[in-house]
Parts: structure tokens; sequence; C-alpha cells
């Protein structure tokens, strides 16, 4: 039975193979009769309720090109950076393809270890890609990714919980502070869970305040003015008035749990983080899901406003088969796989054409967060953008341990910047 | 013990010569060569040793204190990615880096909280594993079985260790809070608040250093002749006084190796501090090498240069506390 899916898999792949290449005669001479050989290593960086949707994905690539094989690699979103950078800087165990976080590809790309995209196969019809999601795959007017997928913060939030307490869905921070108040006199369960470990959760509060990291235009580093120490104040006062609980460590999974759990009503959290939450006692089975609320991040005194975030598939540079790679990537962000990501783990497409499905359509979590993205904030697409985290997490955890002010905190975190960003004010 | 290669009190005059290549001058011309007829075979015995360590040890050191000069990044380093090959383009800058460590309170800070760290693991580990190890060098029920669980922790992979403590002191679901809060106690930040958190990575490193500790002593004490505590016994010392007299003396030897060593392991102790609290919260238990792990890994573009002068400044703190320690052991007696 196997065997006959896979033969038929195989006949349709090479009449697909034979109409692709009738199409386009502009590249064919580098693959040796039309079809593609070879090893494709693909690094994937989804977590763990993810991967296994991702492999099948990644391995569907191999129906398409039976010459192709693809060795698919879960590595953990923590340490995806770094080993890239270690096997690409040292020209050895790169792999072919790697799905890199928006905020790394403009680093990449400035050290020279991604392949460009244009007039390569990867780049498939480019013009259906949302723009702000294009604008992270660019850098230095060449792109060197294509979106795969996109997200931003938004608060997730159980229906029961707040219902019991007889509370609306918290639309500003001051909001959170008194429906957590309300949730602890009725259950005891705390209201909100707060990242203290990671520096993206600190984005919505200085949004929020009206404030931002960097004005890159000017050149200046704006994450010490007002709005960063407003910002820490707002997280240090729900800590401190217990209406959030935080940690300095784990704190993915110990948001997850207690969220899925029950212990706390809300989480800041990303589409990424649906089909976790849906394994939880809390929202399983179909009863289950209907109990997980997704409302807007909470506005500070300025906006409602949370950062933009999301995967993009880049090739390495120095990948042997780079003919593959571009198909493999072209593969990846193609409208039918968005469009089953989309259906398997929720995660919202890059092409505005998949919008126009009916089951993308029709996905509530779709129908919340396409909104939310068109809204989010776009961050810093410069080289040091991932390094513009580390200060956070630093002053962050001072600043919720009480070793150090909002103010100082904001204003170490200035320092830093102006350190790492020499042309800087 | 690779630290070790001070003066050796002058083995022998052939030897030094040829190590020295400053008397060859034409002084005495005659004696390489006669060294060489001589010690032919021990040369070649030990050149593949000498070759090994120059490419493994010696040449990353010479490399990474030549970095330390310079303005070497991730960016102007040279590399080859497939086809493109990236030429080194980084200047010297002279002794800037160690200039501008130097100026920095971060690295007082954490060059005060190192030794505090140092200081405070290797005294109790030291203290718990002689305090076993005398517990274990008696005849007693079961001894072996004694053995075998306080090795344990030694047998363990670190991470694993770590990793396991990481949980055990999780602050929402660890079994430490647990046990806490079923006793009625309120949970504990364990990672979460500076203080606690370096009493925490201290406990664990103890843990982990109490094995070593323990074996070691225990082989120093069992070196030790029983006729010198019978002797002890006729001439009426009491316990104490065995102890201060006989036993501490008769271990000294091994004791200050094992410190020694210990220090140094505990100076550099990267797994512990990186995979218990990555150095936080904050920068509250970040150690010297924890730093400088995170210079030329986490920041972009890696700083190659930066991190190299810590490493430098790291081993010349070590450098300098191994020759003291020696010499304060010398001074008292000790030879080794």
């Amino acid at each position: 039975m196997r065997r006959g899916i896979a033969a038929t898999a195989v006949v349709a792949a090479l009449t697909m193979t034979a109409a692709a290449c009738g199409g386009d005669d502009g590249d064919s001479g580098k693959k040796s009769g039309g079809k593609l050989s070879g090893t494709v290593t693909f690094w994937d960086t989804s977590n763990d309720a993810e991967k296994a949707t991702y492999e099948k994905l990644a391995k569907g690539f191999e129906d398409l090109h039976p010459g192709v094989e693809v060795k698919y690699v879960n590595v953990p979103f923590g340490e995806a950076n770094a080993k890239f950078k270690n096997a690409a800087g040292g020209n050895s165990g790169a792999p072919d393809v790697m799905r890199t976080e928006v905020a790394w590809v403009a680093d990449f790309a400035n050290l020279g270890y991604l392949a460009p995209l244009e007039g390569t196969a990867a780049l498939d019809k480019p013009e259906d890609f949302l723009p702000q999601a294009a604008a992270s795959t660019k850098f230095k007017g060449k792109t060197y990714a294509a979106p795969q997928t996109i997200d931003t913060l938004a608060l997730f939030y159980n229906k029961k919980m707040l219902k019991a307490a007889g509370v609306e869905v918290p639309k500003t921070f001051d909001d959170v502070k008194s429906v957590a108040k309300k949730i602890k006199s009725k259950s005891g369960k705390t209201g909100l869970y707060l990242r203290g470990d990671d520096p993206y959760f600190y984005l919505p509060y200085l949004y929020g305040a009206g404030g931002d990291l960097l004005d890159t235009k000017k050149k200046e580093v704006t994450v010490d003015d007002a709005e960063g120490a407003e910002a820490f104040e707002v997280m240090k006062d729900l800590v401190d008035s217990k209406a959030a609980v935080t940690d300095a460590s784990d704190g993915y999974n110990n948001q997850l749990n207690a969220f899925k759990d029950g212990d706390v009503a809300m989480a800041l959290d990303g589409p990424w983080s649906i089909e976790g939450a849906l394994q939880g006692k809390q929202f399983k089975g179909s009863a289950g899901a209907a109990n997980l609320g997704v409302a807007p991040v909470p506005g500070g005194s300025a906006r409602q406003a949370s950062p933009q975030g999301g995967w993009n598939l880049a090739a390495y540079a120095g990948s042997k088969n780079l003919d593959a790679s571009y198909e493999f990537i072209k593969y990846m962000s193609s409208a039918k796989v968005q469009q089953q990501t989309t259906e398997k783990l929720s995660l919202l497409p890059t092409r505005t054409s998949v919008y126009d499905v009916k089951s993308v359509k029709d996905n509530q979590m779709v129908q919340f967060f396409k909104p939310a993205v068109d809204k989010s904030v776009q961050r810093p697409w410069i080289p040091e953008a991932n390094s513009l985290f580390e200060p956070i997490r630093l002053q962050m955890q001072k600043v919720l341990s009480g070793k150090t002010s909002p103010e100082d905190g904001a204003k170490g975190i200035g320092d830093a910047y102006r350190k790492l960003l020499k042309d800087y004010k | 013990m690779a630290v070790e290669s001070g003066p050796r009190a002058v083995p022998a005059a052939d030897a030094r010569s040829v190590r020295g290549r400053g008397p060859r001058a034409g002084k005495k011309p005659g004696r390489l060569r006669r060294a060489l007829s001589t010690y032919w075979y021990a040369w070649a015995m030990v050149a593949p040793v000498v070759a090994v360590i120059g490419v493994i040890v010696g040449y990353p050191l010479v490399r990474g204190v030549y970095l330390s000069t310079t303005d070497a990044n991730e960016a102007n380093v040279e590399r080859t990615i497939g086809v493109n090959h990236i030429p080194a383009t980084y200047e010297s800058v002279g002794l800037d880096n160690y200039k501008a460590i130097l100026d920095d309170a971060v690295f007082w800070d954490r060059l005060t909280w190192t030794v505090v760290w140092t200081v405070s693991c290797v005294a109790l580990s030291f203290a718990l594993g002689l305090v076993l190890a005398i517990m274990l060098n008696r005849k007693l029920k079961g001894r072996s079985f004694y053995r075998m669980a306080l090795i344990l922790p030694w047998a363990v992979p670190a991470f694993v260790s770590v990793f396991t403590w990481r949980l055990l002191f999780n602050e929402k679901k660890g079994l430490l809070n647990a046990i806490l809060e079923g006793g009625g106690l309120d949970a504990i930040p364990w990672l979460n608040d500076p203080t606690w958190a370096k009493l925490s990575v201290i406990a664990v490193n103890v843990w982990l250093g109490v094995p070593f500790m323990l074996v070691a002593m225990l082989g120093g004490l069992q070196s030790i002749p029983g006729e010198l505590y019978e002797a002890a016994e006729m001439d009426g010392a009491s316990a104490w006084q065995r102890f201060r007299h006989v036993t501490l003396p008769g271990i000294r030897p091994v004791a200050t190796t094992v410190v020694l060593i210990s220090a140094i392991w505990t100076f550099n102790m990267f797994p512990v501090i990186f995979l218990l609290t990555r150095g936080g919260p904050g920068d509250a238990t970040e150690i010297l090498v924890t730093y400088a792990y995170r210079l030329s890994f986490v920041v972009s573009p890696r700083d190659f240069a930066g991190s190299a002068a810590w490493g430098v400044l790291i081993l010349l703190l070590l450098s300098l506390f191994a020759v003291v320690y020696r010499r304060a052991l010398r001074k008292q007696g000790e030879v080794w």
C-alpha cells in the first residue's frame, strides 16, 4: 500500500518537474536533465509541539523531487543562532537551508553566510509576500530569505477563569492589574504570567508606553528615554502588586504550563504556542479549545502594540547543493505548505493569497492574529538586531528582582546599545 | 596539572641548554650534540607529545594572545564560505582591549564575585570532603555502599546533574519548593533572586565537587601509616591531637594539590553557572569565563578580540594564583 502511494507520488512528481522545466528554461542548465539530486540539510527551529508537522512537510519535498533527500534536523530555537554561526563561520556542518528568526537575516547576511536569492528559484512570486514580512528578508538592497511565517504577541486568556471572576478582557496593563485582583479574590489564582527571562516580552510594554529601541533613521538610541523606564515601571508594578508572577529562568515552559494548567488566567504569547496550549488540560479537545481566548496585547499609556516576529528561510552561501536548496525554500514558502502549516498549527502565512483560502480564512487564530500582525511594530532590521536583546535581558532581571530602578535599567540598556552600535548617538 | 610548568629546580644542565637556545651560541659547541647523542631516545619519545601539545595548546594560546591585541571580530576575520573566500581585515590595536576591560566596572564586579564563588566552593567542598573521608576511613558496615553513593555525583555527567538541579530549583514546579510549601513555608525564588541564585549555584557546585575531594582525601588518609596513630596513642595523644598532628600533616601533600586544582576548576566552572542560571538573574551569578563566553558567542558580530583579552586576563590571574600558592607552600617546607 505504502509503495503504491510512493510510486504514484514519484510519477506525479516527475510529471510536475517536467512541466516545471517546460515553463522556465532560464536556469535549467544548472540541473542535469532538469532533475535535482543530492541531499538538502534543513535546520528547523520549531518547538516541540510543532516539529512533527514541520518534519512531515519538509519530507514532502522528496515526493516532488525524488532525487533529493531531505535531512531534517530540529535545532532548539535558543541554540540555533549560535550553532549556525559556529558552523557557517567555521565552514563545517552548516545546513543547506536554515529557518532563521526575522532578526537574524541581516546579521547572517552581513557576515556573508547567506546566499542572495534574487533571480533564483527560491523567490517564487515575491510580490505575493506581505510587505512587512518581506522587509525582514532584505539587507543592503538584496533579498536573503523567503518569509515562511509571521507572528506577533497577543494576550492569551482563559475564558472560563475570566468569566468566573466576572471580568472583561483587559485592554490596558492597568486593566490587567484590576482584573488580576478580582481573579485572585475569586479563585486564588494569579492573573498574568510575566516572562522575566525573555527580552522579547519587554517590547509590548515599551511600545505600549510609546517608545522604541532605536530610531534607525536618525541613528539614535531611544530606549533610555522616559518611555523605556515607564515600561519597566509597569512590569515591576504588575509583579510587585502580585497581579503577575514572573521568573528569570525556564520562562517559556513555566508560562505555558502555568497557563494550560489554569494556574494563571492570562499570558502574553504568540501563535507558536497555540498548539502547545491546546494540549493542556484547560484547553484539550474541541470544548477546551473554545476556552482559549486571544486578544490584542494590553496597551500602555500611549498605545497597544507588539513586536513583529516570524521566521524566514535562508540558504547557506556555502551549500554544496544550492539549486536544490533554492527549490526547497520555494517549496517550504509556497502557498500550499503555508496553508498546511496554518491548518495544522494555526501559524500565520506570509503570502497574501493564502489568506483567501477558506480553511485559512475560517481559522479563528488567523482571524485574530492577522489584524494584530498588520498593526505590529517592525523591529530594526540591522545586523545587530539580535544583539539588542541581551542588554534588555540583563536589565530586565535586575529591575524585576529589585536590584536596579526602572530608570537605571533603561539607562543601562541605552549605554550597552551605544557601545554596540558605534555610530549611534 | 598542566598548569604546573615553572622552574623545576635545575634537573640537568644538558636538558636546559637544549630548551633555552641562548647558551648554544658559540660558547660550548659540543654540548647540544652530546646531549642529543646521549638522550636521543628520550627526545624521540617526547617529540609526539610536544608536537600534539604544540598544536592543540600552544598554537591556540599564541593565537589568542595575538587576537587580544587586535580588533578582530566575526565580521573581519578570514573565513571561507562555500566558494567565497573573505580575507582578514582586522588591525592591531595594541593594548586597547586590556585598557578597556580594566577601566570597566563590569570586570571588577565579575572578578569579585568569581573570587567569592571560588573561595566558598573550594572551602565548602574541601571541608565536606574531608569530614566524609574521615568518616569513611574507618571500618563500618556497608562501607563500600557509602563510598559508592558518595561517588555518584561524580559519575553522572555534569550537565545531567545541573539540569536535574535546575528542575529541583524550579520556582513553580520544583521539588524543593513543593517540600517547603508542604511544610507550610513560603516558596523560595531559588534562581530568580540574586542572593538565592548565588547560594544555589554554590550549593550545586559543592555537591559536584565533594566526591572528588572525598576520593583524594581518602587516598591521602589511607597512605598515613597506622603506626603513627599507634605511637601517638602510646604517647597519650587525644583524638583531636592525633587529628591535628598526625592526620593533617599526613594528608597535606594531597590536600594542597587538590585545593589548587579545585580552585582552578572552580574559577573556570563554566557549565554549572551557564546551565543553571545563564549568569542570571541579571548578571548576578556571571563569572569571568561565562562573561567571556557572552562576548564571543552572544553579541553580534562576535567580539573575538575582547573575548581573547578576557581569556588572557583569566589565564594571568590563575597563573599568578598558582605561583603565589606554590611559593606560600614552599615557605612552609612543602616541596612538589
